[in-house]
């Protein structure tokens, strides 16, 4: 359970989508003209996630790794269509105003990455975790780019309009705006060093590649720990080497110590003869 | 002492133009047609220079208090690009809005890259084109003696005569600074004769577009001359696109870079949705100077020349 938390703060905080790992922008910058739509398509990217990482990790020992993107695709469009459906059946005004967006979701690197980068390799109920946390972060993101975008170019939040049409920057509902908002946006989650992987305030790992093997998905990970591992062994060696060496200090300290004492109490035997 | 030997690291040549020279000598320059909207437009027009030149030298002064950084207001390049920004506005915009786009163009576009030097695109021109898309209807509704109207572009857009003579005193309608012709010729000679600009930049741009819009668009002198002097080609070619920071260094480049914003004016106002082209000619252009300084390098003194 401790791991599955660790999920969730990973996704939400530390490796947050949006402003940490800068994936999938194309639905960050396009759709966040309103906070309503910036929920709308960061939870329906959520429940993708959390069911594609659910699937693809459990077939992740069937899906032959030569084929596994295709594999992984299928089953992505697949959970893609659903959700599409179900919210043209039931919430028609997001279903519009999200549009093509939501198919695209099926190419959204959030999704593939972390079939690629972590249900692949993880178990079943992590993976669904890592998909929760990962798809809450997106939520987070695109809510607060959407948030401001929504008051500084629509005069709005979350539809209730209160700034005059007089007084509205268009810009910000229009793509320069969305770029403007999410840089200051990532500036400022720097500046005040959120922890998170990118800037340098998560604890670091011993590894030169930073330890995190939950999103690497290179060959190097592999070789680091094989040296790593090595490296570890010989200080093991070298400690239990140096333990014995110890043990046998000591114990010859004890050895000469008691013949000491002996010679001391032949001594006293000796003195008191006299 | 002066019998010593004086060692010194380079550079040797030096020279009493300063920044802050050149700075205060655009602002000169930018003088008559800056008078000239005030004298036409009203005390509107001055309320809108003096407010956004404020803006603009208190947003810098801000910005660097708070990032702990030289105060460099002193130096005047924010004036220049508060007066810039000023003389692009309708004189009867609400003074929020010249504050906001000198905000934008101080603070987003000048400092966030790193302040005079760094940045990539004409602050002024940024803050304009963000402020004229964001606020479409104030920013190009023109008023001219209480009489609204379209400019001479819009009318020579639209298939109308125009006329020629007012255009060249400034008699028309159009943003503060760019309506009167004359008034820019004088302070450009000025900038010329002080040496502040060369005329590579503005020749190249204003013959280009001449060209140009004498190709595709009607192939009468009076139409030419209705595109020369109309809209703000004038004070684009000699006040904003041979701004130093965003402009080639190279002879070349610049004649270069004359060239596409000539191309890109013509195109913008000949087959693009608005009448005027001359910002966003621009502000394109600008970003395209590391690309044309790039290829036209000249040939170190001492180097061969290129093998090819």
């Amino acid at each position: 359970m401790n791991k599955c938390g660790e999920r969730l703060y990973n996704g939400i905080i530390k490796e947050n989508p949006t402003f940490v790992l800068m994936l999938g922008m194309c639905p960050t910058l396009a759709v966040t003209t309103t906070a309503i739509n910036g929920v709308g398509m960061g939870l329906s990217t959520t429940a993708v996630l959390v069911f594609s990482n659910l699937i693809i990790s459990a077939l992740r020992k069937i899906i032959p790794d030569r084929v596994r993107i295709p594999a992984y695709i299928v089953i992505v469009a697949s959970l893609v269509t659903i959700v599409q459906l179900l919210l043209q059946a039931f919430i028609p005004s997001l279903y519009e105003s999200l549009g093509i967006y939501i198919p695209l979701i099926v190419v959204n690197c959030i999704i593939l990455g972390r079939a690629e980068a972590y249900a692949a390799k993880n178990g079943v109920v992590e993976s669904a975790f890592d998909g929760i946390g990962m798809g809450l972060g997106f939520t987070v993101g695109l809510t607060f780019i959407a948030i401001f975008r929504e008051i500084l170019g629509g005069g709005a939040v979350f539809g209730f309009e209160f700034i005059p049409e007089d007084y509205r920057i268009t810009i910000f509902g229009l793509a320069p705006g969305a770029f403007f908002v999410l840089a200051i946006l990532t500036a400022l989650q720097n500046k005040f060093k959120a922890p998170s992987a990118t800037n340098g305030s998560a604890p670091k790992s011993a590894l030169a590649c930073g330890g995190n093997c939950a999103s690497c998905s290179g060959a190097a990970c592999a070789s680091n720990h094989a040296v790593l591992e090595d490296i570890r062994a010989k200080e093991e060696a070298k400690a239990a080497e140096a333990k014995k060496a110890a043990a046998l200090k000591a114990a010859q300290a004890k050895k000469e110590a008691e013949a000491k004492k002996a010679a001391e109490a032949k001594a006293a035997d000796a003195k008191a003869e006299e | 002492m002066s019998k010593l030997l004086n060692v010194s690291s380079s550079p040797h040549v030096r020279d009493t133009v300063t920044t802050k020279s050149i700075m205060y000598d655009v602002l000169i320059a930018m003088l008559p047609a800056a008078a000239f909207g005030v004298f036409q437009f009203g005390i509107h027009a001055l309320l809108v220079i003096v407010i956004t030149m404020a803006a603009c030298a208190l947003s810098e002064y801000v910005y660097e208090y708070a990032l702990k950084k030289p105060i460099t207001i002193m130096d005047g390049s924010a004036l220049v690009t508060g007066m810039i920004l000023a003389l692009n506005m309708p004189a009867d915009i609400p003074l929020w809005i010249p504050v906001l786009g000198g905000i934008f163009a101080i603070i987003v576009v000048k400092q966030l890259y790193g302040g005079l030097g760094q940045n990539f695109m004409n602050p002024a021109l940024a803050g304009r084109c963000f402020l004229l898309i964001s606020f479409a209807g104030k920013m190009s509704s023109f008023t001219l003696d209480g009489w609204s109207g379209a400019t001479p572009l819009a009318q020579l857009k639209s298939g109308q005569a125009v006329d020629v003579a007012a255009m060249f005193v400034g008699r028309i309608p159009g943003t503060i600074g760019e309506v009167s012709v004359i008034a820019l010729l004088i302070g450009a000679a000025y900038m010329v004769v002080k040496k502040v600009i060369s005329l590579r930049i503005p020749v190249a741009y204003i013959l280009t577009t001449a060209i140009f819009v004498f190709i595709f668009g009607q192939q009468d002198l009076g139409f030419v001359v209705a595109h020369i002097c109309g809209g703000g080609l004038i004070f684009g070619a000699f006040f904003m696109a041979t701004d130093y920071v965003t402009s080639p260094i190279t002879p070349n480049g610049q004649i270069v870079f004359g060239v596409l914003l000539g191309i890109l004016t013509g195109l913008f106002r000949l087959f693009g949705g608005s009448a005027e082209g001359v910002s966003y000619a621009i502000i394109i252009s600008n970003m395209l100077v590391p690309l044309i300084e790039k290829f036209t390098l000249p040939t170190a003194f001492g180097k061969e020349g290129k093998k090819s």
